[in-house]
Parts: C-alpha cells; sequence; structure tokens
C-alpha cells in the first residue's frame, strides 16, 4: 500500500483500468468537479473503481458515498481523508 | 382460429420445499428459507446468506451417472421436470415425440460444476494454462448450458423444438413465454418449459459483492430478503427449479387432462438503458406488462393479484412499483402485490418459473402469498404488497414480472381456466 | 408484422478470415482459409493448438473505451459486427425514425435476438483465476453480466437503443439459426425490426480444457490437414471465434423506409432434436430439413445450395450426408462448408451461414470447401476446391449442436416465394387480431 496521498494521477489510472476513462482525458480544471455521472462513469463502473482503491490503498466507501453524483475531487478527498 | 396455452403440470425444486405440495405450504405459510450459507465457506465473503435447498439428487432418483454428468442446476431441472411429468395426466399418450418440445431457462448455468472444476484444472488459480488433463468428462456439459435442456427432452422423449433460453433473471419468465409461443403458433402441442439455476458458488457470490447487489445482512439470515421494506439493502441469493407442461388447451382437454391454469399473455422488453441499472419510470416493464396485458386480453382492472419480481434491492422495489402504476393505473394501488424471493431468495434465471408456479397455486387456491419481511414501508412503495401473512382472496387472473441484468423486462398473466376470458 | 416473410437488410461479420462483410466475403470466395496456430494463449501443452481467430482485431480501434473493461472478447466482436449490420441497413436506431414511418418511431418495435454457447469465457477465467489466486475482492463488478450468456442481446440493445423485445438462445452449434427464428417469430409479433445472429468464441485455456472435453476437437499442427469434414481423415474440428449479425425486419416495414438494400428473406425454419443414444430411434435432421422445406413452402428442387453443419465426426458426417441425399436426392443440390477457412465457432457459426447463404444468392458463386477430399460413402455433390458459379435463388442452411440440437433455415432471394399457403405463418394469434 503506498506510503503517500491518494493523487490525481492515481485516480486517473485507476479510471482508466475500472471505466476505460481515456487516461489522456485531463481529468484536472472543471472536470475535477464534474460528476461521474456526466462523465460517462456510471454505477457499475464506481463500484469497480471503489474496489481498486479499497485493493491498493485499504479504504472502504460507503454505498452512500459512492453515487455517481460525486465528483473527482470529492472521491480523492474520501480516499485521503479515511487514510489519515 | 387461434391455440391457447394450458397448464397441465407443474414440478418444483424450491429452498425449504422440494415438491408443488410442499412448495405453497412454504408460501402460504411465509415462511423463510433464506439461511447462512453451507455450499461453501461463506467467511471472505460482504453478503453470507443465502436460501438453500437441501437436496440430495439420488434420493430424487437420479441414477449415479445422471449425478456425475449433471451439474447441480440439471439436477433440479430434472427432479422438477419428473414431478411435473408424472402429474401432468394422458397430454403425453399417444403424442408424435416430434410434436413435443422443450425449453428450459437458466442464467448462469453450470456455474456451480464450473467454479468447481477451474480450481482443479488451474490448481485453485496457480495455471492460467490451465491442466486439461485434470477435467471432468462431462466439463463439455457445464462449458455450454445447453446440456440442460439435453437432459430434460430425455427424460420425456423430446424429439421437437428443444432450447435453452438465457435472458439473466428473466429465463424463467421468458423460457415460458417461448414454450407457450411454440405451441399457439402450431410448431408444438405440448413442451416440457420451465427454468433452473444452482447459482450459489463463490464466483456468484464475489460478483455480487462487488456491486454490492446481494444484502449485507449477515446476523439475521432468515429476515435478510426484505422486498419494499424500508431497511431493505439488496436481494439473497437463492437456487431451484420449476418446470411445467405446457399444452395446446384443446389437445389438453380432448384427452380430458386437469388444466390448471393458461399462459394468456407475454411481453418482453429491452431499457436498452444499462447492463445493471433501472430507469427509475419503470417504462420498459410497464410496456411488458402491456403488451401481456394486450395478448391476454385483460384490461388492468381484471388483474386479481401482482406477482411482482420484489428482489429486495433499493432500485428495483421502487422501480417496478412506477411499473405497476403506469400500467395499472388507480388499480394498482387496489391489487395484492407480494414478492416471494422474500422466503425463496432470488434463484436468477429460475426464479420466473417458480413465480409462475406460485401463480398458478394462488389461482387454485385463491390465496395470495405474502411478502415476509415487510415490517416498515418504504414511502416510495407504497402498494398493498401483502404483508407477513398470506391472504383469502378470489383470484382468476394474475400478471407476474420480472426484471434482470443486461436490461430485460419480461411480463405474464396467467388465468385460472373458468373460461370466462 | 405482416404475413409474408421477413427480410435481412443488413449483415455484418467478424470471422477468421476477414473482419467485415467484404474482407470476408473476398477471402471466402477466394477459398482463403483463416485457420492458423493459436496465438491468443500458448497452445504448446494442448492436444489441439489450431484456431480460427479473427486477424488483426484491435477492440480499441471499434469501441468506445468505457466499454473495454467490461467486455469478453467476443462481446467487442459482437459490438462491432452488429454496428456493421445497422450500418448496412441504413438504421440509426438511436435516431427516430422517417416521419411516416409508422411503428419505426418506437423504439419497443425493435429488439435483438442473439445466439450464445458458453458466454465470455475468456472473461470468466480471469475472474476465476483472481477469486482462487488472489481472493475474492479481486474479482471485477463487471463480472455480474460480462461473462453470461445474455451479455450480447444486452449489450447491443443499449449501444444501439432497441427497446423491443430481447432473446438469447443456447443450443451449442444451432443456436445461430434458432435466434434468427426467434426473430422472426418476434417479427410476427409485434416487431419491425430485430437485430440478430451469433457472435462467439472461447479461445482461452479454460475454454480449451472444456472444449477437449465434447470429444470433438482434432489435433495436429498442419491448418490444410486439421479439420476435414466428410472426408476419410475427418477426426474432429479446428474451434473458432467469429460470427455473423443480420438485420431482420418486416418485409412491409422495410419497404415503407426504403431500405437500402434487401439481400435476401427468411423462408423457412424447423427443428428437432435427437433421440437419447441407446432408444434405438434414428436421427431427426432428414425431418428437420423435410420440415423446414416445407415451412418455406418450397420444393428440394428449389434449393440451389446447402450450407452443412459439417461435424467432421465420421458418425455425425454420415448422418449429414444421408439426410442430405434422402431429401434432395444424391448429389442433386450442390453441397458446402466454409466452414472448412473458419473453423467452429459454436454460436457463431450458423449465422455466418446464413450470412454466407445470402451473399452467395446475392453473387451467384457458391463458395468452396476447402482441403477436403470427400469420402465416397457420402453420396452428396461438395463444392470442393474452387468458387462455383451458380444462380442460387435459395439455399438451405443446416446446424447441429452437441447433444442432440437440428435446425434447419432457409433463405431465398426477395420476392420469389411460391404461390400457396406456405407463405402464411401458421395459426398466429396475432395476424387474427391484427384483422379485426
Amino acid at each position: 500500500m503506498p506510503d503517500r496521498p491518494f493523487e490525481l494521477h492515481d485516480l486517473r489510472r485507476i479510471l482508466r483500468e475500472s471505466a476505460g476513462i481515456d487516461e489522456s482525458a485531463d481529468l484536472g480544471g472543471e472536470t475535477l468537479d464534474t460528476e461521474f455521472d456526466a462523465l460517462g462513469i456510471d454505477s457499475v463502473a464506481l463500484m469497480e473503481t471503489a474496489s481498486r482503491i479499497s485493493r491498493e490503498h485499504g479504504v472502504q466507501l460507503d454505498d452512500e458515498e459512492l453515487t455517481t453524483s460525486t465528483t473527482a475531487r470529492r472521491l480523492m478527498e474520501m480516499v485521503n481523508e479515511r487514510r489519515r | 382460429m387461434s391455440r391457447r396455452v394450458a397448464i397441465v403440470g407443474m414440478g418444483v425444486v424450491a429452498p425449504g420445499a422440494i415438491g408443488v405440495k410442499e412448495f405453497w405450504s412454504l408460501l402460504q405459510e411465509g415462511r423463510t428459507a433464506t439461511r447462512e450459507i453451507t455450499l461453501f465457506d461463506p467467511a471472505p465473503f460482504r453478503s453470507r446468506v443465502a436460501a438453500e435447498i437441501d437436496f440430495d439428487p439420488a434420493a430424487h432418483g437420479l441414477s449415479p451417472q445422471e449425478i456425475r454428468r449433471m451439474d447441480r442446476a440439471a439436477q433440479l431441472a430434472v427432479t422438477a421436470t419428473r414431478e411435473a411429468m408424472a402429474g401432468c395426466g394422458p397430454v403425453l399418450d399417444s403424442l408424435d415425440p416430434a410434436r413435443l418440445g422443450v425449453t428450459v431457462g437458466t442464467a448462469v448455468g453450470a456455474t456451480m460444476g464450473l467454479d468447481r472444476e477451474y480450481r482443479v484444472v488451474s490448481d485453485d488459480g496457480r495455471l492460467s494454462l490451465v491442466d486439461h488433463s485434470y477435467a471432468v468428462p462431462h466439463l463439455y456439459g457445464y462449458f455450454v448450458p445447453s446440456s440442460f435442456a439435453t437432459e430434460v427432452a430425455w427424460v420425456c422423449g423430446a424429439e421437437g423444438p428443444v432450447a435453452v433460453v438465457s435472458t439473466g433473471c428473466t429465463s424463467g419468465l421468458d423460457a415460458v413465454g417461448h414454450a407457450a409461443e411454440l405451441i399457439r403458433e402450431g410448431t408444438a402441442d405440448v413442451m416440457i418449459a420451465g427454468a433452473t439455476d444452482a447459482p450459489i458458488s463463490p464466483i456468484t457470490a464475489a460478483c455480487f459483492d462487488a456491486i454490492r447487489a446481494t444484502t449485507p445482512r449477515n446476523d439475521e439470515p432468515e429476515r435478510a430478503s426484505r422486498p419494499f421494506d424500508r431497511t431493505r439493502n439488496g436481494f439473497v441469493l437463492g437456487e431451484g427449479a420449476a418446470v411445467f407442461v405446457l399444452a395446446d388447451l384443446e389437445w389438453a382437454r380432448a384427452r380430458g387432462a386437469e388444466v390448471q391454469g393458461e399462459v394468456a399473455g407475454f411481453g418482453q422488453r429491452c431499457n436498452a438503458f444499462h447492463m445493471t441499472g433501472l430507469r427509475p419510470d419503470g417504462a420498459e416493464m410497464s410496456k411488458a406488462i402491456d403488451d401481456a396485458m394486450d395478448e391476454a386480453r385483460v384490461d388492468p382492472e381484471e388483474i386479481d393479484y401482482v406477482n411482482a419480481h420484489g428482489s429486495g434491492t433499493k432500485q428495483n422495489d421502487r422501480h417496478e412499483t412506477a411499473a405497476f402504476k403506469l400500467s395499472l393505473g388507480e388499480h394498482a394501488y387496489r391489487v395484492p402485490v407480494s414478492s416471494i424471493k422474500s422466503m425463496i431468495g432470488h434463484s436468477l434465471g429460475a426464479i420466473g418459473s417458480l413465480e409462475i408456479a406460485a401463480s398458478v397455486l394462488a389461482i387454485r387456491h385463491d390465496v395470495v402469498p405474502p411478502t415476509a419481511n415487510l415490517e416498515e414501508p418504504d414511502p416510495e412503495c407504497d402498494l398493498d404488497y401483502v404483508p407477513k401473512t398470506a391472504r383469502d382472496w378470489r383470484t382468476d387472473t394474475v400478471l407476474t414480472v420480472g426484471s434482470g441484468f443486461g436490461g430485460f423486462q419480461s411480463a405474464m398473466v396467467l388465468t385460472g381456466t373458468d373460461g370466462t376470458r | 408484422m405482416s404475413a409474408a416473410a421477413p427480410v435481412v437488410t443488413g449483415i455484418g461479420i467478424a470471422a477468421p478470415n476477414g473482419l467485415g462483410t467484404a474482407r470476408y466475403w473476398t477471402a471466402t470466395r477466394a477459398g482463403e482459409s483463416g485457420i492458423g496456430p493459436v496465438t491468443r494463449f500458448d497452445a504448446a501443452r494442448y492436444p489441439s493448438r489450431l484456431a480460427g481467430e479473427v486477424p488483426g482485431f484491435d477492440a480499441a480501434d471499434h469501441l468506445p473505451t468505457r466499454l473495454l473493461p467490461q467486455t469478453d472478447h467476443m462481446t467487442r466482436l459482437a459490438l462491432v459486427a452488429a454496428e456493421e449490420a445497422l450500418a448496412d441497413a441504413a438504421v440509426d436506431p438511436a435516431e427516430p425514425g422517417e416521419p411516416g414511418s409508422g411503428d419505426l418511431d418506437d423504439p419497443g418495435a425493435r429488439g435483438v435476438v442473439t445466439a450464445s454457447s458458453a458466454g465470455g469465457f475468456e472473461f470468466g477465467q480471469r475472474e476465476l483465476e483472481m477469486l482462487w489466486s488472489r481472493g475474492s475482492e479481486h474479482v471485477s463488478a463487471y463480472q455480474s453480466f460480462a461473462w453470461f450468456y445474455a451479455v450480447n442481446t444486452g449489450q447491443i440493445s443499449i449501444r444501439h437503443g432497441l427497446k423491443g423485445p430481447g432473446g438469447v438462445l443456447v443450443t451449442d452449434q444451432a443456436g445461430g439459426l434458432d435466434a434468427i427464428a426467434e426473430a422472426r417469430r418476434q417479427l410476427r409479433r409485434r416487431s419491425r425490426l430485430i437485430v440478430s445472429g451469433g457472435v462467439d468464441g472461447a479461445i482461452c485455456p479454460w475454454g480449451w480444457a472444456a472444449q477437449l472435453t465434447g470429444g470433438r476437437l482434432c489435433t495436429g499442427d498442419d491448418p490444410a490437414t486439421a479439420y476435414l469434414p466428410f472426408d476419410e481423415r475427418a477426426a474432429g474440428h479446428v474451434p473458432a471465434e467469429g460470427g455473423a449479425i443480420l438485420v431482420l425486419e418486416d418485409a412491409a416495414a422495410a419497404r415503407s423506409r426504403a431500405a437500402p438494400r434487401v439481400y435476401g428473406e427468411i423462408a423457412g425454419y424447423a427443428a428437432g432434436f435427437d433421440p437419447r443414444p441407446g432408444t434405438g430411434r434414428g436421427p431427426t435432421l432428414r425431418r428437420v430439413i423435410e420440415s423446414a422445406l416445407r415451412d418455406a413452402a418450397m420444393r428440394p428442387a428449389d434449393i440451389g445450395a446447402v450450407f452443412a453443419d459439417a461435424a467432421a465426426v465420421p458418425g455425425l458426417d454420415g448422418e449429414e450426408t444421408a439426410a442430405i441425399a434422402a431429401v434432395f436426392g444424391e448429389r442433386a443440390v450442390p453441397v458446402t462448408a466454409p466452414k472448412t477457412m473458419l473453423g467452429r465457432m459454436y454460436a457463431g457459426a450458423a449465422a455466418l451461414d446464413v450470412a454466407t447463404a445470402l451473399l452467395t444468392i446475392r453473387d451467384g458463386i457458391i463458395p468452396p470447401t476447402i482441403n477436403v477430399r470427400p469420402a465416397r460413402r457420402h453420396p452428396i455433390d461438395i463444392v470442393l476446391g474452387a468458387p462455383r458459379p451458380a444462380p442460387v435463388r435459395a439455399a438451405a442452411v443446416i446446424a447441429r449442436g452437441h447433444g442432440g440440437f437440428n435446425s434447419v433455415l432457409v433463405v431465398r432471394a426477395a420476392g420469389t416465394a411460391p404461390p400457396g399457403p406456405g407463405t402464411e405463418p401458421a395459426r398466429g394469434t396475432h395476424h387474427a387480431r391484427q384483422a379485426v
């Protein structure tokens, strides 16, 4: 388990593997605050994302937190809050 | 002159109930058959409850070779087939085998057998290049679940159209709908039709854990399946089979067979939306219901009982409640609706046929089975779900529905035999 | 929903000798084989080491990236074939229909029926390996649907907004025909357009282990002598991946939207099941061929080509050629097995044979059976080695599945139905209702 914060490049890679989001797509800027739904990330893709985050970073996310109305920024915050 | 489709025989293997009689007692008493998983060690899993059958294939007449050859799902199907045929009277007498067909529904085929045999040939996942020399000789029959239809055809001697229908969790409705259509169009006079699934295996548990579809309510297994309840949090995996003898109504009457009910109408739609998600408005399920009622030529007010999909996931129960309101209008609030998954869990492709069996029994006994464990209704599920206790209720016409991964939405109208249609 | 036979207005193909209808048909007419050593995994340790793999297929070139984590290889091929078929038919179901096209405006009038055999078996192997080697938390969320038998129907429906009926038939190698027959049934009920056929494949070690226990795979490393139906040397088949997806339409609906092309019509079909071995009852294939012809209201002499199942198992080959000869006469109809170029693709095979039969009718060229030196005991006229020019107005496709499944489908050039009652579907409830 990496001993460093969960960063944007981690999320980008996981989203590529688990949701098929093109890694070259810029998740920075405005899209950091775009809801996953609008980025084409559906509920199963989000479950798969959460499962990878859990395996790689030891963080369990609750059902209630895992909605497609979440954003990349919020997801990273949640993961890093849990890691503390 | 259009042909009508009669149900003249029925066989059931369900959790807590092997045989039609036992099945009806369980439903009528509102007993739940959900428990902690015993078919494998559930300790590593998020959801550790299931509705299992205490099934001894030898005790149900399967020979040693049949037991070796067949996956559990096929064993359940064959057992249900034998019961259905034993009770169908003379419809099979003097029948040309070419006019007898078979349709078996299954969602996940020989999942248990595949999981078990994979462990062996891969040495518990160590070998990506699996060692085929360790494979059981009948692995091909697990590989392609059409073997289930072969087994049933061998039991009944069918030489007409034989097939497996596999549309996920609507397979049990779709298989019977498909068979009924073969009779209507004149391809077959008698069809052995139903569905089976035995999915309670580690790989199934793991994939439903991964999407959090099954309930984590592990501390009280008997109360874990809670359709339409505010506290529901996922479905309980089940297993089982139900098989029917369907016949052209005139054929059946001419031979003096006891007609238990009629497959009066069937509708099937895709939501074209998402492999696991449902549109909240229930529009496509409603279209399937409308198609089924249209084919049966019944109006919404004539539906006496709705046998719901009622899986107990947050999403499903609201979805179908919306669909019932769309299709039945005000009548949706008056008609009793219940989910037998509260008692026997969700056996994926098999459940649709088990629900047809429950519907036919409701017609026969004028009793509506309850929704067990419904204690605190979800405000968004505001229909009459017959909580906890079966209800004496004049039942001639039943709507039963199903919904499954892949976006499949199915509906069937079953009627009694008083000929009022 | 009209009584006339439904028509095929679009074809999409993924085959070992060519991805896409044009490439496939050019290669197939020329007798080019797509069989070669397995490349998708290291097959050296297995007794069977040849396969028919779709060449040069990179899913990322054809599909949105978000579909990749959730799809098995065979589903990707199916999605590409479905897209080609719908484009060929000039149908974009996601768009509203043309004004005046009636029910075509209703996406519920369009459905999907496909055949499957083992589902996404390669995807399944990967997740089983995760489960048993690393633990249940490593199993993909997509395992809940990516491997199951209904996946291609579901994914095609979603991708193209098809909200009509969705069906999936599993009858081993007979499935491709049974799916198309079910599509015809839906067109007689409520639907106007059904995307149908089958694309299949399980070229992975776990699929290999399973297929080897079926006892019908050939061994050896020479593609030219491996899969030899109707030959004295026949000793099983080469497994393959691929298949075809067709767009089937109600004939009147296709006319009213001025579909750009009609390849032909689905004229007749029948299915039957072989009795359990040891019961003393004979095989059913002859009766099934005759029933399919009767359903098409056609005589044996009307059939210009037969596409054989071509099991390459001596007993099964014998049953098939005996049935063909009994119905059509000895050496009375050209018989071919383009599968000899491809291998057997399970649920995809017969759907591809139907597409090939339609292309044969269109171009008047029967594609060859390659590599085979027919045994004398088979009393049939096999189109050997080179394509045979012939005006084919109708063709019969035979498909037989492991365990006893027999299906036969008859296609013919559009508008060539013989007069007679056989073109009316038998006793359909819905036609009676339509007349009211």
